[in-house]
């Protein structure tokens, strides 16, 4: 009996190891890509000066795409319009604040609260685990009342939530943990670009090995018909739960991403117009794409903190005074631009599509082709 | 007889206070393809939703294999609303959400096709089968399924090949002509491996040719699968071809059940369908 189970696990992990090679097989320009993208950033990182803006964008940029990945997964893939990524991400953020800050910088950090209660320090990498944990763990509950709601209804019972959140952690009375309204500080953070795109990329791999499997599909179906879904044996309640908890547990480590990217944490940083901030994303970069979402997340950070910049400085041509350009200005042509967007690109830049090693194959193809027409 | 597969019991849906159904009591039994008929507004769309869990019935019960699935009494507001005789008081209260019922081993299709649009015709059948396979999310996630995701696939394939939409595999659903979308929203309840297949007008909107075709279909599928197929339908060619008996509906009330022969003859259903002369 012994004998056969072992016969048939060596079997199994023998078809899992051809699995998963055959997978690598079957997405080596994809793989390729990944190498290159994290070599260049590991070069670039060398070369640079690391207070460039380059590396504000692709930090804020990294935490932004998971956050956004996170938020589709909930909008465009399930279907539910959910407004409460701000809130989940500072569940995260304050979990690994907490869990993190260094025993002999607790005095100093809560200073108004003896110390705080927890007296001890959890590793990283445990932090940002738990981080997304305690996020899902509160979605758990918020889940199960509030996604009986639909649409619009949901959208403002979860926004509601995320709102109440953010006044229970300001609260003074659990100052000992959270430290009421002041600042969260001293935990530790990260100065190489390659730590937020390592921990967002694996979030974003899973998310996108979640959405491909069958419960993916499953989610797709809720999406685009409920009441057929349901007819087809998908327990509605459980799979919406599971969507909103994954999602949330992503925000959650997000969120302390941005925790170590800002190196300190505050309750009311975390306003309804950060969510405004990811759904925007979400939308400029296509309902239903995950690539679309990481993409626009960086052309949405690079606009708000780089390219739009020379916008708030007063500028001089000669003698000449360029008008408009004053402080807050870039505010002003930042919503333009997304008005635009919004207008002529109402698919988003991506639309449902995903950007693919194989859709660049194509693509390239494509050019060639036509080049030779052209050329005979 | 045969084995008695699908049984209502004096089941009553009232919304607010108009009745839809009333009183029903009807028996589907083994490999049977039974008929429910009656003119618009007669309720049998809502006695599917009462039967598949859409609905909470108001009062009576509908049982599945020997095995009472769905059954209501009328409680809250509806005990001061309820204008039926009858009230179940010994009845206990299920209701399952419609995922349940299909798991069970009902599947149906909908009146105005409902598929998943923006999936592929592989797609759709795939999510069919998700009910009973055996994975969580983190099996999933990780792959460490991929025998059961395998056995799917293949499933689904054989499946789709059987129904003859092996070709339009990976075209996207809604761009597929009418008369496939609604062989495709057939594969896909197949697809859940039921006993009764519930056919919700499936005709609609077809032409003759094409219904004739869907006669056939229906036969043959029934006789493959093993089931036992409950449909709504208009077309009178369709229903009195391959239907064993006829449940005939007015108003929420049986007018009338019996082989089409008896149907046909029986002067209630002919005056619900055309009409009584006021003087006569």
């Amino acid at each position: 009996m012994n004998v056969m189970n072992m016969e048939r696990n060596g079997l199994n992990n023998k078809s899992t190891f051809s699995a998963v090679s055959e997978f690598i097989a079957k997405n080596k320009i994809g793989f390729l890509l990944i190498i290159v993208l994290y070599s260049a950033l590991f070069i670039l990182e060398k070369m640079m000066p690391p207070s460039s803006m380059l590396f504000v964008v692709l930090k804020k940029g990294a935490i932004y795409a998971l956050v956004a990945v996170s938020m589709n997964l909930l909008n465009g893939f399930t279907g539910l319009f959910s407004l409460g990524q701000a809130g989940f991400m500072l569940i995260g953020s304050y979990t690994y604040a907490i869990f993190t800050i260094p025993v002999e910088d607790r005095a100093a950090v809560y200073q108004y609260f003896d110390g705080g209660i927890i007296r001890f320090t959890v590793p990283v990498f445990i932090a940002l685990i738990m981080a997304g944990v305690a996020a899902g763990i509160f979605a758990f509950f918020i889940g199960l009342p509030v996604l009986r709601l639909k649409s619009d209804y949901l959208a403002i019972a979860t926004l509601g939530f995320a709102e109440i959140i953010r006044a229970i952690f300001q609260w003074n009375k659990l100052g000992p943990i959270t430290n009421g309204s002041n600042l969260l500080k001293k935990f530790p953070s990260f100065s190489s670009v390659l730590f937020p795109f390592t921990v967002a990329g694996i979030s974003i791999a899973l998310i996108v090995l979640l959405i491909n499997s069958s419960y993916g599909r499953a989610f797709k179906a809720i999406r685009d018909d409920e009441i057929a879904a349901e007819a087809m044996g998908i327990n509605l309640a459980k799979h919406k739960l599971l969507s909103f908890v994954i999602s949330s547990f992503f925000a959650g480590v997000g969120g302390a991403l941005l925790a170590m990217y800002q190196t300190t944490v505050q309750a009311s940083a975390f306003k309804a117009a950060m969510t405004y901030e990811i759904l925007l994303i979400v939308v400029i970069g296509g309902v239903g794409s995950i690539t679309g979402s990481v993409i626009s997340s960086f052309l949405f950070i690079a606009c708000s903190e780089w390219w739009l910049r020379f916008l708030d400085s007063e500028t001089y041509i000669g003698s000449f005074k360029v008008p408009l350009l004053a402080s807050g200005f870039r505010k002003v042509v930042f919503s333009v631009v997304i008005m635009v967007i919004v207008l002529f690109y109402n698919q988003g830049i991506m639309g449902t599509r995903e950007f693919s090693s194989e859709g660049i194959a194509r693509f390239f193809s494509r050019i060639a082709s036509r080049n030779r027409k052209e050329g005979a | 007889m045969a084995e008695n597969i699908l049984h209502l019991e004096r089941l009553t849906m009232q919304f607010g206070g108009v009745t839809a159904v009333n009183d029903l009591t009807m028996d589907v039994y083994k490999d049977e393809i039974v008929a429910l008929i009656g003119p618009n507004g007669a309720g049998k769309t809502t006695v599917f939703n009462c039967i598949t869990g859409v609905y909470e019935p108001t009062n009576g019960s509908v049982s599945f294999c020997g095995k009472t699935i769905v059954s209501n009494r009328p409680q809250g507001k509806m005990k001061k609303l309820y204008t039926g005789e009858y009230r179940g008081e010994d009845l206990k209260i299920i209701s399952p959400t419609p995922d349940k019922i299909t798991k069970l081993g009902i599947a149906r299709t909908f009146q105005n096709i409902r598929l998943f649009k923006t999936m592929t015709v592989f797609e759709n059948v795939l999510v069919a089968k998700h009910m009973r396979a055996r994975q969580n999310f983190l099996s999933a996630t990780f792959r460490l399924n991929f025998k059961e995701e395998q056995r799917m696939r293949e499933e689904s394939l054989a499946l789709l090949e059987e129904q003859g939409l092996l070709q339009y595999k990976d075209e996207i659903a809604s761009n597929l002509p009418y008369g496939l979308q609604r062989r495709l929203e057939i594969s896909r309840a197949l697809a859940t491996e039921p006993k009764l297949l519930m056919l919700d007008e499936p005709a609609a909107g077809m032409n003759p040719q094409e219904t004739q075709e869907l006669a056939d279909f229906i036969v043959q599928i029934k006789d493959k699968y093993n089931l036992t197929v409950l449909m709504i339908e208009h077309h009178m060619d369709l229903v009195m071809k391959i239907s064993e008996r006829i449940y005939v509906l007015d108003f929420g009330k049986l007018i009338a059940h019996g082989t089409p022969e008896e149907v046909q003859k029986n002067q209630r259903v002919i005056d619900a369908y055309l009409g009584v002369a006021e003087d006569a």
